[in-house]
């Protein structure tokens, strides 16, 4: 039993793209270890989805056919912005568990677990986006903009999240437990995600509501997504979108390496 | 052999360490010869899990200095890590993934290829007694397996110098003397090891010296027998009684 201890040589430390990439392949262990964790929170918008469509979308928009490519692109931001919360829970797990304590003793290039962790959230942001989208495609969607709208449209949505989920990582070091962070990121994402132009126009909306509505960042993130899923994308709005994503990144990017410098310690 | 070139693993000199209000750590010195099984002893809150942190680069002290096998744990933190093994005091593997992939992703990340870490992996796993574990996530682990399955990650590739904190808590007899017969074939291949324990039994078993550690000072060094030898007792407890309770009295 103690012939595993030898005196062979200690190997070579990883380099930085393999350090990162067996931070990405336990990221990808874990969608396939805990699906629940993605599908409970995926699960809200395909509801959404499905209940819109086919009990509001007659009374919305004359028929549930024609209600559903307006819904759809704003369920899609919905499914992705609930999921890019795991970002901070992640984070928040590893850190109260100790782990990072272990991965700061290894001899890795310091930002290996951040970059595979943002790897793994790629594949997280693919799964959400590729299911509302499939069953979209299901329930009869058929986005005027192609394929190229699509991947356009999923692009745009992956940069936002990827830029949000700054914010859910510096929150991850901030409160106490996983449970913490998932609640309040729910608290603060579902009354962004409603009071948005996902599921009706502000029109009809009273006024101080509208004024909400209208300077929501989702809303605008939606209108960005209808546009290019539509094939007549509005330069305007996604130069707001990458706008708003680049502000996220600038004031939560630095927080968050301050907060993980401090609280890893 | 390892690092015949440092006769001296650890050399720390007055250690201060503060968190809020607490001093952890109030001018701490310690020596370890290289190649020796060292112990820290001392009550919960004593400072020994603070002095393997600062030690094992992963706490800044707030003044005195120290250097593992030759190098400044502070400035030269990035060479002390290519030397050094750590095992916390909290069990840090990922729950969500098997025991066999979490020894395969912390392979990989020491530097191991695939098939060397498959294979470390599968030979750690016989050696801590969890080969048939090896495919189930930890969160179905007991205690003790998952003990065992962090003692394990820290032997994935060879280190100078071991940093084991209470290695044993929440051991069975038969695992903890596995795991006793592991850190003596270690420094026998002429690694170093530091472990704290709170079993003075322990220590004196394994340890080649020992320093009594209260409120963030050493109290007393020397080899088991020494320690028992000055202060007249005939045990390590008696020893260790003698100390800490001295230092409750005075500072109360």
């Amino acid at each position: 039993m103690t012939a595993i201890i030898t005196g062979a040589a200690r190997p070579e430390p990883p380099g930085a793209l393999t350090a990162t990439l067996a931070f990405g392949y336990r990221a990808l262990l874990k969608i396939r270890h805990v699906p629940e964790q993605l599908f409970d929170v995926i699960a809200i918008p395909v509801v959404f989805t499905l209940m819109f469509t086919y009990l509001f979308g007659g009374a919305l928009a004359g028929s549930p056919g024609r209600y559903l490519p307006f819904l759809l692109p704003g369920t899609l931001v919905m499914a992705v912005l609930l999921v890019s919360m795991y970002a901070g829970i992640g984070l928040n797990t590893d850190v109260s568990k100790g782990i990072t304590s272990r991965f700061r003793s290894l001899p890795v290039w310091r930002p290996a677990p951040v970059a595979g962790a943002i790897a793994g959230d790629v594949a997280r942001y693919l799964i959400a986006a590729g299911l509302v989208t499939i069953l979209g495609l299901i329930m009869g969607y058929r986005p005027a903009g192609g394929a190229p709208g699509v991947l356009d449209g999923t692009g745009l949505l992956l940069v936002f999240a990827l830029c949000l989920s700054c914010a859910w990582t510096a929150l991850g070091l901030t409160l106490r437990t996983p449970q913490a962070v998932m609640s309040t990121g729910t608290v603060v994402l579902f009354p962004l995600t409603l009071a948005s132009n996902v599921f009706v126009q502000p029109r009809t909306m009273p006024g101080w509501l509208q004024a909400f509505v209208r300077v929501n960042p989702v809303s605008h993130l939606v209108t960005a997504e209808r546009g290019l899923l539509a094939g007549h994308p509005a330069a305007g709005q996604i130069a707001w979108v990458l706008l708003a994503a680049a502000a996220l990144l600038a004031v939560f990017a630095p927080l968050t390496g301050y907060l993980y410098a401090r609280r890893a310690c | 052999m390892y690092e015949k070139r440092y006769p001296v693993a650890v050399e720390a000199a007055g250690l201060r360490k503060r968190f809020g209000t607490t001093e952890a750590l109030r001018g701490l010195d310690l020596t370890v010869a290289a190649g020796t099984i060292y112990g820290l002893l001392g009550p919960n809150g004593a400072g020994k899990t603070t002095t393997i942190r600062i030690l094992a680069t992963l706490l800044r002290p707030d003044s005195g200095r120290a250097a593992v096998l030759g190098h400044d744990v502070v400035r030269e933190a990035a060479a002390v890590r290519r030397k050094i093994a750590l095992a916390g005091q909290a069990a840090t593997v990922d729950e969500d993934l098997t025991g066999r992939e979490n020894l395969v992703f912390l392979g990989r990340l020491s530097g191991l290829s695939r098939g060397g870490a498959r294979a470390r992996a599968a030979g750690l796993l016989e050696a801590f007694d969890l080969a048939g574990a090896g495919g189930r996530q930890v969160k179905a682990y007991s205690g003790g397996m998952r003990r065992r399955l962090d003692l394990a990650a820290s032997f994935l590739v060879p280190a100078s110098l071991y940093f084991l904190d209470e290695p044993t808590t929440g051991l069975d007899p038969a695992a903890r003397n596995q795991v006793w017969q592991i850190v003596r074939a270690a420094a026998d291949s002429g690694s170093t090891v530091l472990l704290t324990t709170q079993y003075l039994e322990e220590a004196d078993r394994i340890a080649d010296r020992v320093a009594v550690i209260g409120h963030g000072t050493v109290l007393a060094e020397g080899t088991p027998a020494a320690l028992k030898a000055d202060m007249g007792k005939g045990t390590l407890d008696e020893v260790f009684l003698a100390l800490t309770q001295d230092t409750e009295g005075s500072a109360a």
